[in-house]
């Protein structure tokens, strides 16, 4: 038999190594979450899967799991800071969702409709991000990337490439490319690569496929986030590992 | 034009020698690059990426973190004016728009012949001999308008700064009051010995019954720090002094270094026998890049007396040896994961904890961080026995503790008092009068006001990292408030949103109510600000970010809200404002051109 912790009053299995992140999605409880993929380490960036384990607040998808957590996170408390938590971000870049390809596959703008995030709350910085058009295939836009580090991560780890990396710190931090010019036609990034998926905005998108699948019948359209999250989750019986 | 670029790179070669080609050291080779060249250009960094075999991306990551690296012609000389609070007190606005006038320049851009660019950096640690200034990294203190014409003239004459006045350079210990660490007369070696003679057990129990906490801010009590450290499972072990003494106002760690840098490699060589480690690293922060050669030699003569090195005091077995590293100007790198991070050649990002740095710190393995005060009081715990010791102080914050003032009092400098002073006796000794508030423990610390001057430093009441920044009743406590606020959101390392962004976030509503658009909308906000930041950020920096305005609306409300507009909300921009250009080209300007804003 494992080890539970409680999650909001259920009781959640976890395999030792598991973070309660792991262990909540493979049992079926949903966590917002949009730094985290279940293929990669997490690092705990963004803060949206923040919960309270035993009154304290901490990330969960880098929290280990323990026998006998209490863990709250569907309460209205952690609600209001992950609304506040995306309007941040949604302040932070230049985010234009009727014009953007990814509108209806994006994970932060299906994030702001499922916590119902009805207005701005902050001022828009509207920073001054160029858009990288320099590669034939693919198209780098910076003006909506949340720093979620996962292009990062599959560009080194599953491509063995580091065509992605970050620069900058506080609110200047911002994603770069390596290559001498900047440019990313000057790296040996491919369609085919892993660094081309990962992205849950749009920053880094194929070329000439614009709206090829209509706005409304897109991911996000049919399934709120918190149920689509749950059908991606690895879980237990289909021997998906979360390692 | 190749070939030229070969020779250009070529004379990296002896740097990257030095340090072996290893990744691990690329802080270090780039802050020698900066060092040698005044930037480190796109060519080089993929010169470098090549040499030590790690992504170009990497190297311009890290060298984009640091503040005192730059990607770009940053001038032949850089100067940055130091941004304390303290310093802002004694005219260093003033001071800079001086010098960028007789320079012809605008801060922070560089002039456009490439001489000279000229900003503002995060307190440099000079704060009782302000204003300061750092060129090319060398401290220059008690700047006047005289000082800075004198500069600004060298630098126009492109004098090397090998030939300016040794008095620019001169920096004071200022010691006002002196205790038992800075009295210290250890002959080096002689904590040692007693450590020897006890064993490592002994010296980790020793620690523990002298009732020592980490001198850092946080109290951690050193005696099960180095306990849990020792009996971490692993052969290859660290000490590390955490000497990036960024918080604002405080400066004991340069004394400390300067006067008695026996003590603190005393007690990290002690650390390093008790907890069983072999390598040892002091962080220095970049600020005191001064220091290095003077440390260095103290190391050296430290190994010739067989203090450091293999076998030390004849004791087989016991090989330890520290090496220097040097910041770059980053605040970050005081947290002891990212100091860690740091150490390893990258950005300065805090850990995800658990795991510790007593079991995973530096290169995963089992690594005992402590502050420079603290190795300097386990050395006198061991020195003088921990019973001794224990009579220092009180019951719950055992020993001395040096206090760095500065601010509005006749005699800045560094006093070192037994823990259980009172606020209002450092005040008497430094000859404050007036004073309407103190801020203890630097910005993230806490702001004291008149009626809580009884209040004592310690554990158990006020814990300080030591600074102590003193304001007199014609201080504007806002102001105080605000540049701590900017002091944040410009060292936020920019991992977590709630940091990255409300740091900025924070600083722009501050500057709303500065520029007189403040409402009391504003206030709320700063109070929601606080707490996102407080229950989701990564680290203390963003937890502890809006403490200087919490604590200053709780003591000087009126400081604020005599800013205030009698609105209940007014937006970061003018409506009716931005119809004076509508109005200009209509001709008119009768009540309804004008856009009218409900009072609240």
């Amino acid at each position: 038999m494992s080890d539970t912790f409680s999650l909001d009053g259920a009781e959640v299995p976890f395999e030792p190594g598991q973070t309660v992140m792991q262990a909540a999605l493979s049992a079926g409880h949903y966590i917002p979450h949009l730094c985290y993929h279940p293929e990669f380490k997490p690092h705990g960036s963004c803060k949206l899967c923040t919960v309270k384990i035993n009154g304290r607040t901490a990330a969960s998808c880098t929290m280990p799991a323990e026998a006998g957590l209490e863990i709250e996170s569907d309460i209205d408390e952690l609600n209001d800071l992950r609304r506040t938590l995306v309007q941040m971000l949604f302040a932070e870049g230049n985010h234009f969702c009727p014009s953007c390809e990814k509108s209806g596959n994006c994970v932060l703008q299906a994030l702001g409709y499922d916590l119902e995030v009805h207005a701005a709350g902050f001022r828009h910085q509207f920073p001054d991000r160029p858009v990288d058009a320099s590669h034939p295939d693919i198209l780098l836009d910076f003006n909506r990337c949340v720093l979620c580090e996962l292009c990062v991560h599959a560009s080194s780890e599953v491509d063995g490439k580091n065509v992605f990396g970050f620069s900058g710190r506080g609110i200047t931090k911002h994603l770069i490319v390596n290559s001498e010019s900047g440019k990313l036609v000057d790296t040996d990034i491919a369609l085919t690569d892993k660094a081309m998926q990962v992205c849950p905005v749009g920053v880094i998108l194929p070329k000439r496929v614009g709206f090829s699948q209509p706005i409304g019948q897109r991911r996000y359209d049919q399934r709120p986030i918190s149920a689509q999250a749950l059908d991606d989750a690895p879980r237990p019986s289909t021997g998906a590992s979360h390692d | 034009m190749v070939a030229d670029a070969s020779v250009r790179m070529a004379e990296l070669d002896p740097i990257l020698g030095r340090y072996a080609r290893d990744p691990g050291s690329l802080l270090q080779i780039l802050r020698e690059i900066q060092e040698l060249r005044g930037c480190i250009d796109p060519a080089t960094v993929t010169y470098l990426g090549s040499q030590l075999s790690i992504p170009r991306a990497r190297i311009e990551g890290v060298a984009g973190f640091y503040s005192f690296l730059h990607l770009q012609p940053h001038g032949e000389y850089r100067v940055l004016f130091s941004d304390n609070i303290t310093d802002r007190m004694l005219g260093n606005q003033q001071l800079l728009e001086a010098m960028c006038h007789q320079l012809w320049l605008q801060p922070g851009k560089v002039s456009e012949d490439g001489l000279v660019s000229i900003d503002m950096t995060s307190c440099t640690g000079m704060c009782d001999q302000g204003p300061a200034m750092l060129v090319n990294g060398r401290a220059i203190t008690r700047l006047t308008l005289q000082r800075v014409q004198e500069i600004a003239h060298l630098i126009r004459n492109r004098t090397p700064m090998a030939d300016w006045s040794a008095d620019f350079f001169r920096v004071e210990d200022n010691i006002r009051r002196s205790g038992p660490i800075l009295d210290n007369k250890l002959a080096p070696g002689e904590a040692l010995r007693n450590g020897l003679n006890i064993g490592g057990a002994a010296i980790v129990d020793e620690i523990k019954k002298s009732g020592l906490r980490g001198r850092g801010g946080a109290g951690f009590p050193t005696g099960l720090k180095w306990e849990v450290c020792r009996n971490a499972a692993g052969t290859v072990k660290h000490v590390v002094c955490n000497a990036d003494e960024g918080e604002p106002g405080t400066f004991k760690d340069r004394v400390l270094l300067t006067r008695q840098a026996d003590l603190v490699f005393e007690g990290m060589t002690l650390c390093a026998q008790a907890i069983g480690a072999q390598h040892g690293y002091l962080y220095l922060r970049g600020e005191y890049r001064y220091l290095l050669e003077p440390l260095q030699a103290v190391l050296q003569r430290r190994r010739d007396g067989n203090l450091l090195g293999k076998s030390i005091l004849g004791q087989a077995d016991f090989d330890f040896d520290i090496e220097i590293h040097l910041g770059a100007g980053a605040y970050i790198c005081g947290e002891e994961s990212a100091l860690i991070e740091s150490l390893e050649g990258e950005r300065g990002i805090p850990r995800n904890r658990p795991p510790f740095p007593v079991t995973h710190g530096y290169m995963q393995q089992p690594t005992a961080v402590d502050n420079v005060e603290t190795f300097c009081s386990a050395a006198l715990a061991i020195q003088m026995g921990a019973d001794a010791f224990r009579a220092i102080g009180t019951e719950k914050s055992s020993g001395s503790k040096l206090i760095s003032v500065s601010g509005d009092c006749p005699r800045p400098g560094i006093y070192e008092y037994p823990f259980g002073v009172s606020v209002r006796e450092v005040l008497q000794d430094c000859g404050a009068v007036n004073t309407r508030a103190v801020q203890v423990s630097g910005p993230s610390g806490i702001c004291v006001a008149e009626h809580e001057f009884h209040r004592k430093l310690g554990f158990e009441d006020l814990p300080t990292a030591g600074a102590f920044m003193v304001f007199d009743d014609s201080r504007d406590m806002f102001e105080v408030a605000r540049n701590f606020v900017q002091f944040f959101a410009h060292e936020s390392c920019g991992f977590c949103t709630p940091c990255r962004v409300g740091t900025s976030m924070l600083k722009q509503t501050m500057n709303k109510i500065a520029d007189g658009h403040g409402t009391q909308y504003d206030l709320r906000e700063v109070e929601h600000l606080d707490h996102v930041l407080q229950t989701t950020s990564h680290c203390g920096l963003g937890r502890t970010a809006c403490n200087p305005v919490l604590h200053t609306l709780r003591h000087f409300r009126p400081a604020y809200e005599n800013r205030l507009k009698s609105l209940d909300f007014e937006p970061g921009f003018d409506l009716d404002g931005a119809l004076a250009r509508a109005r200009q080209m209509t001709g008119r300007d009768d009540a309804g051109a004008h856009l009218k804003t409900e009072e609240a």
